[in-house]
């Protein structure tokens, strides 16, 4: 009675070549991971220069009272507002890189330099890719990743997969929301600009056309270090500047090419990997997994055809049964 | 002949014991504590945080359990896909538990959601985003367990004589038979596709764009593992002879070896392809737990390869409780320990978390025995094997 080879054979020539059909779909060999979404046209968003960061926090303060966000209390005698990290009570918070001494600004050795953490605006949001009932949504136009808590169902999909793990969940109540960075839409829909950029006082953080972004970061980029320019606040051509010696940057702006582009672009004099931002390959992580799931479930056709070799099977062998009606 | 429908039976025999007993009470703590997490919140019950949102109910109750629930799966793929009539009295065992393994995991996601009042909004059309693996397993799982009652209901049928409604069924339960193997295919193998757009943040020797695969081939072994750990355990517990069966689990071992030296060869290979081969080595806890999954797996293949484990109790039941246990690992490392989303974050489930799936397991326990004393779910062997092979065999 031990299973022998030639019965497993037999099973496979009938109703075994539907499984068979399954494993071949099922493997990933042939799934090819999809493009990575392109750049809305109308795209806006914001570009943080370390090197003009005071570390004032004004945009931490800002940003609580555009999101009419409560304190998030850190120290024993909850006297004022200490967020250590972005979480459901801060969507953007200050950071200090130091080493050694911390003697000189935007310096790797016996320096500093401050970080802003708040949402990137992924051109490929992987929370985006992974919301089953659509209550992450990236804007067609801004490609603004917004949130819209009356149809989220909370399964915190979108807080496993962020790279950059922005998307913060409640858990300390019976009617926890997703909370994060919307790059002050709501301010945007009254024509005004996101609260970090509005507030910031040496223009460290810029809110403006991803076309102007990019403009400005190629000028800045071209600057010789130590030479005088003017930087402008709040926006790209706002016309409100002020004069500074240009720092020495790093080859390398955050977010132009990390998982496929970020509509928050991070200029810095001092490595990124030191200030906490995670190395991320160029591909987006939804090019992959879409690409997997795409390959598999394209227009149903395979998991269609499976099921019909499977009926097709069942039903082969339910007959045998309808010759012993029952009572 | 005309009889073989009723080769099924109750067991009978009383329901109140120690064992009921004491699932009833971890089911009733299980019960108190949702209730607190309903009023409260998440946090009040569970250290699910910010770096780590799922824990050891998803991991467990819904990823661990459902692969556990396996068997009515793995037991319709042979006994009515590959057409083979002899795994009959297996089915309705393996059906059974499958109900109640989905119907708990798909329960205990409902509290698992932060918003489960939206949760409908899985089934509104403007709202479905297909490009989301949460997506495709909330609605395969959902029309699963619509699906494993429906081809457990002849059971309930015979026992309330609704002969009208099972005649009317039979007609028709190829279709929802060929759909419960269709479904336990896709979510299965997604349940492993849900981590691939975490990227980085799954270690190397688990994130892999070939999880489907392995989470595939794993869950259909630990359905095959099951059955073959229900039916000696029952015989244990139930006093019920299984000599007519042993033979249908020897061969089910011998499934189980065949997949598994497949599984192994794939995650290998895998592992090799990628380059990651030095990290089995250096990676602290996750070698660790790499290597004990992988000592699970092997079990099984080495165990398997000899007959007389094949034919004794022992050797089955240790060989499938392995591979049950490796199954789980795999799940549990995958989702847990692999999970890295930066410096500060920490989980391991709280006592109240803990209680929650033990309590779940327990009512799973509790409701098996209850269906089984009192439905017809258990061949009596009224008839010898070779009698049954001929009602199979045309």
């Amino acid at each position: 009675m031990a299973l022998k080879r030639r019965d497993f054979i037999k099973g496979a020539a009938g109703g075994g070549a539907a499984l068979a059909t399954a494993a071949v779909v099922s493997s990933p060999a042939p799934a090819e991971a999809r493009e990575n979404k392109q750049m809305p046209p109308n795209a806006v968003g914001l570009l943080y220069d370390s090197t003009l960061c005071i570390g004032c926090k004004a945009c931490v303060a800002g940003c609580k009272e555009a999101n009419d966000l409560p304190p998030d209390f850190n120290t024993a005698d909850k006297l004022w507002d200490t967020p250590i990290d972005i979480g459901p009570k801060t969507f953007n918070v200050i950071k200090v890189y130091a080493d050694g001494t911390a003697a000189t600004k935007d310096q790797e050795k016996d320096g500093f330099a401050f970080v802003k953490k708040s949402c990137m605006h992924c051109v490929d949001p992987s929370c985006v890719s992974v919301c089953p009932v659509s209550a992450m949504t990236k804007d067609a136009q801004t490609g603004i990743v917004g949130y819209n808590p009356d149809i989220c169902i909370g399964c915190r999909y979108c807080v496993a997969s962020c790279p950059f793990g922005v998307p913060q969940a409640e858990y300390d109540t019976p009617t926890p929301k997703i909370r994060k960075c919307e790059m002050c839409r709501h301010r945007q829909a009254e024509g005004k600009i996101p609260a970090c950029a509005e507030v910031c006082p040496t223009g460290a953080t810029v809110f403006g056309p991803i076309t102007a972004i990019n403009a400005e970061i190629a000028r800045r980029r071209a600057l010789k270090p130590g030479e005088v320019t003017t930087f402008e606040r709040r926006t790209i051509g706002s016309g409100d500047t002020h004069e500074k010696a240009a720092a020495t940057y790093i080859d390398h702006v955050y977010g132009e090419k990390e998982v496929g582009g970020t509509q928050f672009r991070f200029m810095s004099g001092v490595a990124f990997d030191k200030l906490g931002m995670p190395d991320l390959p160029e591909k987006s992580y939804p090019s992959q997994s879409e690409g997997i799931q795409h390959t598999l479930y394209s227009g149903m056709l395979a998991p269609a055809a499976v099921f019909a070799g499977l009926v097709w099977a069942a039903k082969r062998s339910a007959h045998v049964e309808d010759e012993h009606p029952e009572e | 002949m005309g009889n073989f429908h009723n080769e099924h039976e109750p067991l009978g025999g009383k329901l109140v014991s120690k064992t009921t007993v004491v699932c009833a009470i971890l089911a009733l703590i299980a019960a108190f504590l949702l209730a607190k997490r309903m009023v409260l919140g998440l946090g009040s019950v569970t250290n699910l945080n910010n770096g780590f949102p799922w824990g050891i109910w998803i991991a467990y109750d819904v990823v661990i359990g459902t692969a556990f629930a396996c068997g009515g799966y793995a037991m319709a793929l042979v006994c009515y896909i590959l057409n083979k009539g002899e795994y009959h009295p297996l089915v309705r065992p393996a059906l059974l538990a499958s109900c109640f393994g989905y119907t708990l995991g798909g329960i205990s996601i409902v509290f698992d959601l932060g918003r489960w009042w939206n949760a409908w909004h899985i089934l509104v059309p403007k709202y479905m985003q297909t490009n989301s693996v949460m997506f495709e397993v909330a609605l395969c799982v959902m029309s699963y367990i619509l699906v494993l009652w429906i081809e457990f209901a002849p059971a309930i049928l015979t026992k309330f004589h609704l002969t009208a409604h099972r005649k009317k069924l039979d007609k028709v339960l190829f279709v929802f038979v060929a759909l419960g193997c269709l479904l336990p295919t896709m979510h299965q193998s997604s349940l492993g596709t849900l981590l691939v757009v975490l990227g980085y943040q799954i270690h190397p020797l688990w994130q892999t764009p070939l999880l489907p695969l392995l989470f595939l081939t794993s869950a259909i072994c630990m359905g095959f593992s099951i059955v073959v750990f229900e039916a000696v355990l029952g015989s244990a517990g139930f006093k019920r002879s299984i000599k007519h069966e042993m033979p249908q689990l020897a061969k089910i071992a011998r499934i189980v070896q065949g997949l598994m030296v497949v599984y192994l060869g794939l995650r290998f290979a895998d592992i090799a392809i990628r380059g990651e081969l030095g990290a089995i080595f250096g990676s602290g806890l996750r070698s660790l737990m790499f290597f004990i999954e992988i000592l699970l797996f092997a079990t099984p293949v080495v165990l398997f390869q000899s007959i007389k484990n094949r034919t004794s109790k022992q050797g089955l039941f240790v060989g499938a409780v392995s591979m049950l246990l490796g199954g789980a690992l795999y799940r549990l490392d995958a989702f847990l320990v692999a999970y890295d989303t930066g410096p500060g974050w920490h989980y391991f489930p709280s006592v109240s978390e803990l209680m929650v799936t033990f309590g779940i397991i327990a009512a799973e326990v509790l409701l098996y025995i209850v269906f089984v004393r009192r439905l017809p779910v258990f061949y009596t062997h009224a008839l010898t094997p070779a009698e049954l092979a001929a009602a199979h065999d045309k």
